[in-house]
């Protein structure tokens, strides 16, 4: 039998010599280019780090060209970062410019620090989950499609700006606290395979699951019955019972959340609140949703002060100037009514027009 | 079956951004399960809709978890990703890796699967997309072989993340790579095996940039933070300042607190330290100039969570301030006082911020015995319905 409980490996045998050395000893950073960190420490130890981006779900042969160009400019070190990006560790600054030209010349996408755009933190959508409404790669595809000049600094922006998909409203990525969030949602009520329902559903801990109380039992099918008036289509139930259904790809879409932060910088952590309710699925290239995405960059790039997020922005400015600078509609859909919502109603008689 | 042709996928090989689906091609090319993949995507994208089938368990020897089942529900069409499961491997912490490393860990997963991978998963792991059945044993055998060990699936602790911390960042207050790996070591058992009610997520930021989206993403949030004055290299501020670098406009009048005020006679930067809420604004702005202070350790945050199912939660603070030294015996003391209470006290499918949404934050804190703080919360309560315990009241009769 194999070993287990042994623990993934061990991060001290896995970085280069310069960060073992002056591990917790770092004095500052700069960007001396786009996509280039130069890290100094207290005794004048220099490293660089080298950033691309990654499509995240990669092949053998990704990770094997990665490994050689690290083995040739990194003594072998390199690593990922937390928005899936590669970062490729030199200690040795004579092998920093040919490393760049290299990676260019290979068509790799440096950027991704500071102020702009950086990777997109995602989900797997149709290519690996169950619950997928949407597909998440294809939408950061899109999107980063048209706005990568935010990932490289050929665009400027004027403060980061946090992307993320969901392919559910699971949210597997961080979605609830991004600057612009693009999550799939449902429309229609889950339907019910009353035979297997009662074969294979633990019935009360399937009405258990639904939190606003929209499921009642059904005795004489041995089932359950979904009050379709109070189902908010969260799915909960769809993950205990194997008999409900909620896949629906004619009213299945994605919805678009902005404002959301995690940084403490300035102001407090922030969700990302409903911009725009629904967008209809229309792969491959989803145009409807990348249009919308890039307004709301540009109205945002155009508008904020500097270091100003994109919640920071709309809190200054206000929601009712938002929607009227974003162009976008607010609908009853917009009006929370769950958990959280008597936190966003308001209640004052300051506001704009 | 299909005929092999995906031209909606192939329109996302066009434009800048690097294409996912010129590395399923690339693994489509050498693996029939990874064609296979790339046939039911392509329907998907045709069909708007996913070919995943719910559920199905399937595992390795002395684990409860790690592995996820996943099933074509269109087997028919797709025969090669009729069973198409899915590894989670543990990161080694921040990311790091050797190419040595990297080099067998792809050697193995050519053997026994689809030569995709994501790197990484939402929650932190090496993610290695499509295996069959037949394969999941003696892929995890070689896996353990190379030293690479299975993440958390179920109602487990999950696979521990953090952002790079003290290996790379002057920001850090605390060695968020060290306390990942202690205290992933530390719950491998926890880990491993179902026990709780749902997931249990724990992720650690060495500052309050939080980096690793620790307070969204994680049921206890570990983010580095200090309790003296921030440093200031006057000669530094100085520099920033000469070279035309605007310290009014973007460093004091962005101080939450107004606790910065600018001398430009004496070009000096003075803080009023007892004001300071440690936001980290002006040191991410002015990375030459200012640091972090000396007396660091973290604050913790319990219940950050995505929707399902009370709504998204953004974690609320637990203990303002711990030191953080190895062993971390504090900080594991709570965590198992936490982790017992919720054990015993949650429902199927709640989260432990959920738990303390039911039954208040008074009774968590009882039950891990910390006493209640005004830096837990934003304002005091404003209804009069207040628990009252037995021994609070005089007995009357």
């Amino acid at each position: 039998m194999a070993k287990t409980d042994f623990g993934p490996p061990d991060y001290r045998e896995l970085i280069p010599p310069v960060i073992k050395e002056n591990y917790g000893k770092w004095d500052y950073h700069a960007v001396p280019s786009p996509g280039v960190l130069k890290h100094v420490s207290d005794n004048g130890a220099v490293m660089h780090s080298v950033r691309v981006a990654s499509p995240r779900l990669v092949s053998s042969e990704f990770i094997l060209n990665i490994s050689d160009i690290a083995d040739k400019y990194c003594d072998g070190y390199l690593r990922f970062t937390t928005r899936n990006n590669v970062e490729f560790l030199v200690s040795d600054e004579k092998k920093l410019q040919p490393l760049i030209d290299e990676l260019k010349d290979k068509g790799y996408m440096l950027g991704g620090i500071g102020n702009g755009i950086s990777n997109v933190v995602h989900t797997q959508g149709w290519i690996h989950c169950k619950s997928a409404v949407t597909d998440a790669s294809g939408l950061v595809k899109n999107m980063m499609d048209e706005l990568y000049e935010y990932f490289t600094g050929e665009i400027k922006a004027p403060a980061r700006l946090r992307l993320a998909v969901a392919c559910c409203v699971n949210m597997c990525g961080a979605c609830h606290c991004s600057d612009i969030a693009i999550v799939g949602i449902h429309r229609t009520v889950p339907t019910i395979d009353h035979e297997l329902a009662s074969r294979i559903c633990e019935i009360p801990r399937t009405i258990a699951s639904c939190p606003t109380g929209a499921i009642r039992p059904n005795p004489k099918l041995k089932s359950i019955e979904i009050n379709a008036d109070r189902c908010m289509m969260c799915g909960n139930c769809v993950a205990v019972c194997p008999a409900l259904k909620i896949m629906d790809p004619v009213n299945d879409g994605v919805s678009i959340w902005v404002g959301g932060k995690l940084s403490n910088a300035r102001t407090k952590p922030m969700f990302s609140r409903l911009a725009i309710p629904y967008i209809p699925n229309n792969p491959p290239r989803w145009p409807e949703v990348t249009a919308a995405v890039k307004n709301l960059v540009q109205v945002w790039a155009a508008n904020a002060k500097q270091d100003e997020r994109m919640g920071e922005w709309i809190e200054r400015i206000g929601w009712e100037r938002f929607f009227q600078l974003s162009g976008l509609e607010f609908t009853d859909k917009h009006l929370d009514d769950f958990t959280h919502a008597t936190t966003t109603f308001r209640s004052t008689t300051q506001f704009k027009y | 079956m299909n005929d092999g042709k995906t031209p909606l996928l192939d329109e996302l090989e066009k434009g800048k951004w690097p294409s996912f689906v010129t590395e399923m091609k690339k693994a489509a090319k050498k693996k029939p399960i990874a064609a296979a993949l790339l046939d039911q995507v392509e329907a998907s994208y045709k069909e708007r809709i996913g070919h995943w089938k719910p559920g199905g368990i399937v595992g390795v020897r002395g684990y409860g978890g790690g592995v996820v089942g996943r099933y074509s529900d269109a087997p028919e069409r797709f025969p090669a990703a009729k069973e198409f499961h899915t590894f989670r491997v543990n990161q080694p912490a921040g990311f790091f890796y050797t190419t040595k490393k990297l080099r067998e860990l792809v050697e193995v997963w050519e053997k026994y699967g689809s030569g995709l991978y994501n790197m990484h998963g939402s929650t932190g792991d090496i993610i290695l997309l499509g295996s069959n059945t037949k394969n999941v044993q003696p892929c995890f055998d070689a896996l353990s072989e190379i030293g690479f060990d299975l993440g958390g699936s179920g109602g487990v602790m999950r696979t521990i993340g953090c952002c790079v911390g003290a290996a790379r960042c002057e920001k850090a207050c605390i060695d968020s790579m060290e306390i990942t790996r202690d205290l992933t070591m530390h719950y491998q058992n926890e880990i491993h095996r179902p026990a709780f009610p749902y997931k249990f997520k724990i992720k650690v930021s060495a500052c309050s940039n939080d980096c690793a989206a620790a307070s969204a993403r994680s049921d206890l949030a570990i983010i580095g933070t200090w309790r003296d004055t921030l440093k200031i290299d006057p000669k530094a501020v100085a520099e920033y300042v000469d070279g035309g670098f605007d310290i009014v406009e973007r460093v004091v009048r962005k101080c939450p607190t107004e606790a910065l005020d600018w001398d430009a006679g004496k070009k000096e930067l003075k803080i009023n330290a007892s004001e300071c809420v440690r936001c980290m604004h002006c040191i991410n702005v002015m990375p030459k100039a200012l640091h972090v202070g000396k007396n660091r350790g973290a604050t913790l945050l319990i219940g950050g969570k995505a929707p399902v199912v009370r709504g998204a939660m953004i974690g609320w603070v637990l203990v303002p301030f711990i030191k953080m030294e190895s062993p971390f015996t504090e900080l594991k003391d709570v965590i198992g006082r936490l982790i017992d209470w919720w054990a015993e006290k949650g429902r199927h499918r709640e989260r432990i911020g959920e738990l303390i949404e039911r039954v208040g934050l008074a009774k968590a804190l009882k039950a891990v015995g910390l006493k209640p703080l005004p830096q837990m919360i934003s304002a005091p309560r404003t209804n009069p319905y207040i628990f009252w315990n037995k021994e609070e009241v005089t007995d009357n009769g």
